[in-house]
């Protein structure tokens, strides 16, 4: 690691058994909160199994083919790529010290991501409405279950994006909330991510 | 009307919820009333209450939570054995017609807890305990990356603890046996509570789990002393390494499937139902993802054990180290595709069943390397026989019969023959007691002195070792036995009195047993009662070779003054033998984390949404809910978390430790 | 839960250099557009083929679907989430490549371990059978 960089002590044989001034671990919080993402990696993994095997279970109910209105899907999408490239400039924001900007990137993050949330549970509405809840067949439950997940992930980046607007407002672009806007950053461009498997897995092929 | 408040209030709680009309529950409940009465008796008389919360339930210091861990597992053991000795004597006596103590329901019911328990509240925080304790002293670091979450951690899994024994008294626990499979854990054949118990329970102390997992990977990778190279870690830290990578690469799948499962049961989907498309072997599937990685994030810390005590007491170098850590690093990959060896007899067909018969096997040269690198350490060594080494060579032996066994219901149609058995049943406590108990206890008697000061008493610890040696003989080689005649696991009562004498023998063996925990807790007693005359003043009580021996026992706050500069895997054994000198001055002021409650707080609050969703109070559900919420955000705006300690307090303390050392 | 990130004064400290994760590469307006016109271009593709039918081959379509998505999630991984070999001393790709490893473990093998056991210990229940259950 860096031992070379820094002053050590040598006592015998021009051995240096410890250092003298305080040894600075690097920062952990990134490499931690990756950890944390790739460990919930994995229960999008499971939850994408169960939709594979159960996806064809329809139990006499609506498919897949019926139900989903790829338009909708088109707009949601949108919203989650907006929000991200918006999340981008409140990053470039936060490197140049921007305060204010990189507030106002991150209210218009926030009110993408709400979109995508809102349009999101219109249509859990509609299928309700329409009779094809989570309760009516394997495939809905499998289906509700996975896209709901992502859907309460994106719940808790807003609620996090929310206090952190507070924080940012309140105590500036401090070293603590820089870390911070990286490890959301970190999971809000995450979300895309399985998004994306969603939406191809999921919905276009479903559709197909 | 009156009915709709009440429910409206509690939910699905009500007196009918208490057993009181469970004799033996009724006994029980008097009796953890009585202790728990004198405990936390004595607690306020003595005034405890403020020192436990200052300076253990808040602390954020790794070596605490790790004690803390340990006592934890320790008060769990005791519950998981009571039930253990309970089935035994149980299945002694229900013969010929009597049907013994347990109806059917109850012992369903223990036989669940009993497995829950030993897995997830004994061994997972025993070997989570040895790990938050002994990773950072030994890679030189003065604390774990997080070391809130580290407290955190600790705190749900005592929450996820404290909802399963909730069930002992009020309501039932899980009649399904400790994976909970569907369809008989699905709302329709489990009606009760038992199963929500075990679901909350479960998921509440695995986001312990998860993040303790986490937080050790981001110690292990990014707080080691500068020197220390991946291939100079001790070997204990990369097994802990290795276990920890995958608590974070298996939980979360029992996160998910438990999650399905809730939602079977809580909102009416058909994920593992019977009807409307849902798969019940789907979720046996998915949970076993889950389960075998499981059974090697118990045993890779105690491997780690075993070969720091080997080549402590051996007074050697461990032996192959390189071809150990790639050993380690194997079973970390190979433990993730051999799942479906639990479920051959479900019915994949014959390329399936190879396959993972056939990964099963191999995973077993690994572990076959390691087992030859102990005996070639303590070949020639010159091997001093402290308890722990004793533990470790009493592994040595039990463990390859269990793995031996292993291989053996890995062949497929072999365990055609012996699935479910108690074949099965002795196969699965031979290495997790021959393996995972026995290291705890050699970790323990091991590690011990680093942290109190003083060393634990000999004759109790050799006591208590060969009680629980040939006690696990009694018990175990029986069911063995029995295995091969057919008899099956779960069975509350037996028609063929043939078969008696077999379970007679077994009772004994948990006889022997119960004297080996009563023998450990005297051991404990009497040596804090003996503690003068055990006193290790040194910190390197057994001459050994890592740097957690290089600082006092108990060592400070802060680990070490200095942060050490590594140049070997025996980091300590290397400075003892190049004059390493302690230094006596230029001592720095120490930047360390402070103390907080959040933790607790959260658990507790965690405790309460858990019991909640149990018995259906949605409103103390939402309450709890938004007050965790609340409580983390809150937690979010102090941004004061830490603090230094000065020079003056750092000199006092090294000043303190060189009286205590003999003059060199 | 994540919102822990436990405030340690290491950062504020005036030690850096370039290993500490702090200063991993955040990225600049250039290469988040090209990440964003990359991610539109390679949505809107998939979109287009299922909702115009353009190809008649429904396998081909299927392939190329998947494939267009995992070029995209690869995409944001570079662009949005700044994966190199080197940050974090490579850790994180490491992390990356394990848990790639394992979602393609616990896909495949529970697609194959289900497939089998669907057919021989169900094999009368095709969609058309599951209809006439009650």
């Amino acid at each position: 690691m860096s031992a070379n960089t820094h002053h050590t002590a040598t006592p015998a044989e021009g051995l240096t058994f410890y250092m003298k001034d305080e040894h600075h671990p690097e920062q952990s919080t990134m490499i931690g909160f990756w950890i944390y993402l790739m460990s919930d990696c994995l229960i999008f993994a499971i939850l994408f199994a169960t939709y594979a095997v159960l996806g064809h279970s329809f139990a006499g109910g609506p498919t897949a083919k019926e139900l989903f209105d790829l338009k909708l899907v088109a707009i949601n999408t949108a919203m989650l790529l907006f929000s991200s490239i918006t999340y981008g400039f409140a990053m470039l924001e936060m490197e140049k010290g921007n305060k204010g900007l990189l507030v106002s990137w991150l209210v218009v993050t926030f009110f993408f991501g709400a979109c995508f949330l809102g349009i999101e549970l219109y249509e859990f509405h509609h299928l309700i409405e329409e009779g094809a809840g989570p309760w009516r067949s394997a495939f809905l439950s499998s289906f509700f279950t996975l896209v709901g997940t992502h859907g309460l992930h994106v719940t808790c980046g807003l609620v996090w994006m929310a206090v952190l607007m507070v924080q940012i407002s309140k105590f500036g672009i401090n070293p603590a909330n820089k870390r911070r806007l990286m490890t959301l950053s970190m999971f809000w461009h995450f979300l895309d991510v399985i998004w994306i498997g969603v939406f191809s897995f999921v919905y276009l092929m479903g559709v197909l | 009307m009156t009915a709709d408040w009440t429910s409206l209030l509690f939910g699905k709680l009500t007196l009918e919820a208490i057993p009181y009309h469970e004799p033996i529950l009724v006994v029980t409940f008097i009796g953890v009333a009585i202790g728990g009465l004198t405990v936390l008796g004595a607690l306020t008389y003595f005034r405890l209450w403020g020192y436990l919360w200052k300076e253990w339930f808040t602390s954020i210091d790794h070596k605490k939570i790790g004690i803390m861990y340990i006592v934890f597992a320790i008060i769990m053991l005791l519950r998981g054995f009571a039930d253990a000795l309970m089935m035994r004597f149980q299945q002694a006596i229900a013969f010929n017609g009597n049907e013994g103590y347990f109806p059917p329901h109850h012992y369903d019911q223990v036989f669940t807890a009993h497995g829950v328990i030993m897995i997830f509240f004994v061994a997972m925080p025993f070997v989570t305990g040895l790990m938050n304790f002994v990773v950072p002293l030994q890679i030189g670091a003065r604390d774990v990356s997080f070391p809130f979450l580290n407290n955190f951690s600790f705190w749900m899994t005592v929450a996820g603890g404290i909802i399963v024994m909730i069930s002992l008294f009020v309501g039932e626990f899980a009649k399904t046996g400790w994976l909970a499979y569907p369809p008989l854990s699905d709302i329709t054949y489990s009606p009760d509570v038992g199963v929500d118990y075990y679901i909350w329970g479960l998921q509440i102390a695995g986001i312990g789990t998860l993040l303790s997992g986490v937080n050790l990977i981001a110690t292990i990778l990014k707080m080691r002393a500068p020197g220390m190279s991946m291939m100079k870690m001790p070997i204990f830290t990369w097994t802990a390494f290795c276990t920890n990578i995958l608590i974070v690469a298996a939980f979360p799948v029992l996160t998910a499937v438990l999650a399905l499962l809730t939602l079977d049961r809580y909102v009416g989907t058909h994920f593992f139902t019977n009807t409307d498309g849902g798969s019940a072997m789907l979720y046996v599937n998915l949970i076993w993802i889950w389960g075998h990685p499981e059974v090697y994030i118990l045993v890779l810390p105690v491997f780690g054990v075993f070969s720091e005590v080997v080549s402590t007491f051996a007074r050697k170098r461990l032996f192959g180290y390189t071809s150990m850590v790639y050993a380690t690093v194997v079973i970390t990959i190979l433990s993730y595709i051999v799942w479906l060896h639990h479920f051959f007899t479900m019915g994949s067909g014959a390329s399936v069943n190879s396959f993972f018969g056939i990964t099963t096997m191999i995973i077993s040269i690994p572990t076959g390397a390691k087992m030859f690198n102990w005996l070639f350490t303590m070949y020639h060594g010159r091997i001093k026989y402290e308890v722990s080494m004793l533990w470790t060579i009493g592994f040595m032996v039990t463990f390859v019969i269990g793995g031996m066994t292993g291989v053996l219901l890995a062949v497929p149609p072999a365990d055609f023959v012996l699935h479910n058995s108690l074949f099965l049943i002795a196969h699965f406590h031979n290495v997790i007691i021959g393996g995972v108990v026995f290291g705890v206890f050699a970790g323990i008697n091991f590690w011990f002195p680093k942290a109190f000061g003083f060393r634990l008493n000999a004759f109790w610890g050799k006591m208590s070792f060969w009680f629980w040696l040939i006690g696990f003989y009694f018990a175990f080689m029986p069911l063995y036995v029995l295995g091969l005649m057919g008899v099956t696991r779960r069975m509350n009562q037996f028609d063929d009195p043939s078969l008696q004498i077999w379970f007679i023998i077994a009772a004994f063996g948990a006889f022997l047993i119960l004297l080996g925990i009563g023998s450990f807790i005297i051991q404990i007693l009497y040596s804090i009662w003996k503690r003068d005359e055990l006193r290790d003043e040194t910190g390197d009580p057994w001459n050994a070779r890592t740097l957690e021996w290089s600082t006092s026992s108990p060592p400070p706050a802060y680990n070490f003054a200095f942060t050490p500069v590594v140049h070997d895997v025996d980091e300590w054994w290397f400075m003892k033998q190049n004059g390493y000198k302690r230094p006596l001055s230029g001592f720095i002021p120490i930047h360390m984390p402070k103390n907080t409650g959040t933790g607790a707080i959260l658990a507790g609050l965690s405790v309460a949404f858990g019991f909640a969703m149990v018995w259906h109070i949605w409103w103390l559900a939402l309450v709890s809910f938004v007050a965790i919420i609340g409580k983390t955000i809150h937690h979010t705006f102090n941004y004061n978390r830490d603090f230094y300690i000065p020079a003056e307090e750092v000199a006092a303390v090294e000043a303190r430790r060189t009286q205590m050392l003999p003059a060199e | 839960m994540a919102s822990h990130a436990h405030s340690n004064a290491h950062g504020d400290h005036g030690h850096h250099d370039h290993h500490h994760g702090d200063h991993a590469s955040h990225g600049t307006f250039g290469s988040y557009m090209t990440g964003f016109v990359l991610s539109v271009i390679l949505t809107a593709i998939p979109f287009w083929l299922v909702m115009g039918n353009v190809i008649e081959d429904k396998t081909v379509t299927g392939v190329l679907i998947m494939g267009l998505g995992l070029v995209q999630i690869i995409v944001h991984m570079i662009f949005f989430l700044h994966m190199d070999t080197k940050s974090e001393g490579g850790w994180n790709m490491m992390a990356l490549l394990f848990t790639v490893v394992l979602v393609l473990i616990a896909l495949s093998g529970s697609l194959w371990v289900m497939h089998n056991l669907n057919t021989y210990m169900m094999p009368e229940l095709t969609p058309e059978a599951a209809k006439q259950l009650p």
